[in-house]
């Protein structure tokens, strides 16, 4: 098979490691050659991140470049719009509506901008998008956005639901084990 | 057998497990961290976090020299530090496997530089192997013990910030646990003074020759045919991006040995290409060594030094060709890392603010300082140099500036290299004032223990540095202890240090806010009554904070009652929720 490419970005802080970390697991349990790059240090205070997920038959480098994602997972408005050149003409945009402020905003040398999904719609790009926090915080835990995304990801996926579930119980606390899977669903059905 | 996916890291460390490797010692940079993160995971090694990469390097050491299997691992800068034991323990070689690993930062994610550690490896004269996933990662850190105990060499192994941090599958195997090695007494091996020196010098060089043949010979370096109208010469990462930018497109000349480099093979290689393309980030190692040897290749006339590369950069520089995508018409605003919401830090910079001194910086989240909109810091070389940095700042300036001015330095970066900066001071009458931030954690690599907070590498309680008591006995006589949250008092000690007649010592201790047994304050709120708008708490630059319909707003999920937005705040605006 052809290797697919799926960016996570997000905020530092935001758990997309662990979204990058099940996806990883799942495809390799499919029998695929898999590669996460993850970016660890100083960009994790709370700067912009980004997660590299390739899966296929064989797969040689660790990064997608631009104008090659299948999928981008975006974990924050703003961040949505910043590595929107890395979807592949004809790829999935799955964002959360969530905003976070960056530090230029925050001290008012910038405005948030508006609409920027739409905006992205706009283009002609396809575009799922999903209240992830709110439902975060429905599914019993804010923390659990993470996995909300995962579920609307999966949604597009032709991996059934129970291997999804299997990687998630294999990869979080027992303690939030529930909260998670109710995460799930909750993001598959969005 | 099943595959795990792992980290090029985590890999390193099951590749030291698998090896019989008994004894490591790191000190923390990204990228390389997390191997010995992993590797104290394994029981049957013995793993501690040095104080610096030059004590982890020299612990190892003794360790191989005493018979087991022994491993050190570094940032690239790391191993600046510790290049002076590496020198000389070529020219002694190894008893028991001796290996360091150091990771290169290409793009600089996370570094102050960007430098190529092959460099080291080429002026030391030792081996150097390069892994391009995880599962080389493995495998070379077992074959690279294979090689020291051969060829009686320290051996270094090359990763890079892709290759340490990506993920990949790799076959789990067991252990090979081997029984310590004899020590025996040699003082013509061990001991480097002039007369054995020599002596040594003389085998580095014939083991240099040696080694060139096992770089030609062993199958570490190895030709995987293609089309033969393109021939590509890569290692590591850059060779994982030339097979995806040209897959079968190309002959490749992959190098798993990049010191020394194979000569023959090179040129029987080219002898079979139409065009020959060295593909290397940073410096033009593989390329300069072809130009010597006389075989024509192309190499940075098509790539750049600086940077990382992908697929993209190669098949743009090779075959011309770019990505099309879709963009947004404007620029999007950034979003630069900041320090956390809580950092004791924070606190400090602010009680600096307005007092216009020279601030001489250090390495940690406080380099973060720097940037509005704090801007607190003059200069940041490397770990350590902002206490003789600012020695040196202050002599030739005289004594007036060294009123006006203060270094400051994490916990880790104190211990790591800063204590001698202060010994600098005190012996030589300077009159330098001096702020370790002690936060109990080295904060910036990802939450290590340290010698100063008092936990081994494993959580268990140990000895902790008595920084007031170093001090004292450095020679320091005016030493204060102050809490970065009272921003008030302490902008006053700073302000009388600053006037005192002789050096200072200011530690402003809080332990960092995302420690698990930090207790935090209830978040504060704002009293949009009182708030009139005027933006100065933002000038904290917490995240926090933010600005709804022209006044401030904190948010409680966030905010951690650290009370620095509220110290700001001249209205008073800013007040415990409730
Ligand atoms: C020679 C060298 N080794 C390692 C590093 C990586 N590094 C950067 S800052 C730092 C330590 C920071 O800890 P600390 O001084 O306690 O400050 P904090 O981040 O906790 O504020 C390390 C290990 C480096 N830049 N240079």
């Amino acid at each position: 098979m052809a290797v697919k490419n799926i960016l996570i970005v997000g905020v530092g802080g935001q758990g997309t490691l662990l979204a990058s970390k099940i996806m990883g697991r799942v495809y390799l349990e499919q029998g695929f050659d898999v590669k996460v790059s993850e970016v660890h240090g100083m960009s994790q205070r709370g700067g912009s991140v980004v997660t590299y997920v390739r899966y296929g038959d064989k797969v040689w480098s660790p990064v997608i470049d631009k104008g090659e994602a299948d999928i981008i997972i975006s974990f924050e408005q703003l961040e949505s719009a910043r590595w929107l050149s890395y979807l592949k003409p004809g790829g999935v945009l799955i964002s959360s509506t969530q905003k976070l402020d960056p530090a230029p905003v925050i001290m008012g040398q910038a405005e948030y901008p508006k609409d920027i999904l739409d905006e992205i719609l706009s283009l002609g790009i396809k575009v799922v998008s999903l209240p992830a926090d709110e439902l975060a915080e429905k599914a019993g835990s804010t923390r659990s956005a993470n996995i909300v995304l995962l579920g609307a990801s999966a949604k597009s996926q032709d991996i059934p639901k129970e291997v999804w579930l299997e990687a998630i119980k294999a990869s979080v606390p027992p303690k939030t084990l529930e909260a998670n899977l109710r995460a799930f669903e909750l993001g598959f059905g969005a | 057998m099943a595959k795990t996916l792992l980290l090029g890291n985590e890999a390193v460390a099951r590749g030291l497990y698998e090896a019989g490797v008994r004894f490591v010692s790191a000190y923390p940079g990204t990228p390389s961290t997390e191997i010995t993160e992993t590797a104290v995971k394994f029981d049957e090694i013995y793993c501690e976090w040095a104080p610096n990469e030059k004590v982890a390097f020299e612990a190892a050491f003794g360790a191989s020299l005493a018979g087991a299997r022994s491993f050190c691992a570094m940032k690239h800068v790391g191993l600046n530090v510790a290049s002076d034991p590496l020198y000389t323990a070529s020219y002694i070689g190894s008893n028991a496997g001796l290996v360091c690993a150091v990771a290169d930062d290409p793009g600089m994610h996370s570094s102050q530089n960007e430098q190529d550690s092959r460099r080291h490896a080429m002026a030391s004269k030792v081996p150097m192997l390069e892994p391009c996933d995880s599962t080389e990662c493995r495998d070379y850190a077992a074959l690279a013990y294979e090689i020291s105990e051969m060829f009686d060499t320290p051996v270094l192994l090359r990763l890079s910030t892709r290759i340490s941090h990506s993920r990949s599958p790799v076959e789990l195997h067991e252990r090979k646990e081997l029984a310590l090695k004899d020590y025996e007494k040699n003082v013509t091996k061990n001991v480097m003074m002039p007369a054995m020196a020599r002596i040594a010098h003389k085998k580095v060089e014939e083991r240099l020759i040696k080694l060139k043949e096992y770089a030609e010979t062993s199958g570490i370096n190895r030709v995987e045919w293609g089309d033969r109208k393109l021939g590509i010469i890569a290692a590591g990462s850059s060779y994982a991006y030339a097979k995806e930018a040209l897959g079968e497109n190309a002959s490749y000349l992959k190098l798993g040995m990049v010191n020394p480099l194979p000569v023959e093979l090179i040129k029987d290689f080219a002898s079979k290409v139409e065009r020959l393309i060295v593909v290397e980030e940073l410096d033009d190692i593989i390329e300069s060594h072809c130009l010597k040897h006389g075989i024509k290749v192309e190499g940075k006339s098509l790539f750049p030094f600086e940077g990382e590369f992908s697929q993209s950069v190669i098949k743009k520089a090779v075959l011309g060709i770019s990505p099309s995508y879709n963009e947004l018409p404007h620029p999007v605003v950034g979003r630069p890392p900041m320090l956390c919401s809580g950092c004791p830090h924070r606190g400090l910079f602010y009680a600096l603010r307005g007092l216009n001194l020279y601030v001489s910086g250090d390495i940690g989240c406080y380099s973060l300082g720097a940037q509005a909109p704090l801007s607190m810091l003059d200069s940041v070389l490397c770990m350590g140099a902002s206490i003789s940095g600012l020695h040196g700042f202050n002599t030739v300036r005289g004594s007036e500036q060294a009123k006006k001015s203060v270094a400051v330095i994490g916990d880790s970066t104190f211990i790591h290299s800063g204590i001698t900066g202060l010994i600098d001071i005190s012996y030589n009458q300077g009159l330098s004032t001096v702020i370790v931030l002690d936060n109990s954690i080295t904060g910036m690599t990802g939450h290590q223990n340290n010698p100063a907070n008092g936990l081994t590498i494993k959580g268990d309680p140990t000895a902790a540095v008595d920084l007031e008591a170093l001090a004292k006995a450095i020679g320091f006589r005016r030493i204060r202890v102050v809490d970065p949250y009272d921003v008030a008092e302490t902008k006053k000690t700073v302000m009388e240090e600053l006037e005192a007649p002789e050096p200072s010592l200011i530690i402003a201790r809080r332990p960092c806010a995302l420690l698990k047994n930090v207790k935090h304050s209830a978040p504060l709120k704002v009293d949009r009554d009182k708030c009139v708008g005027c933006r100065q708490c933002l000038n904290v630059g917490c995240p926090a904070l933010s600005r709804k319909d022209k006044k401030a707003l904190i948010d409680p999920n966030q905010c951690l009652g650290c009370g620095i937005c509220a110290y700001a705040c001249k209205p008073g605006a800013i007040v415990k929720e409730g």
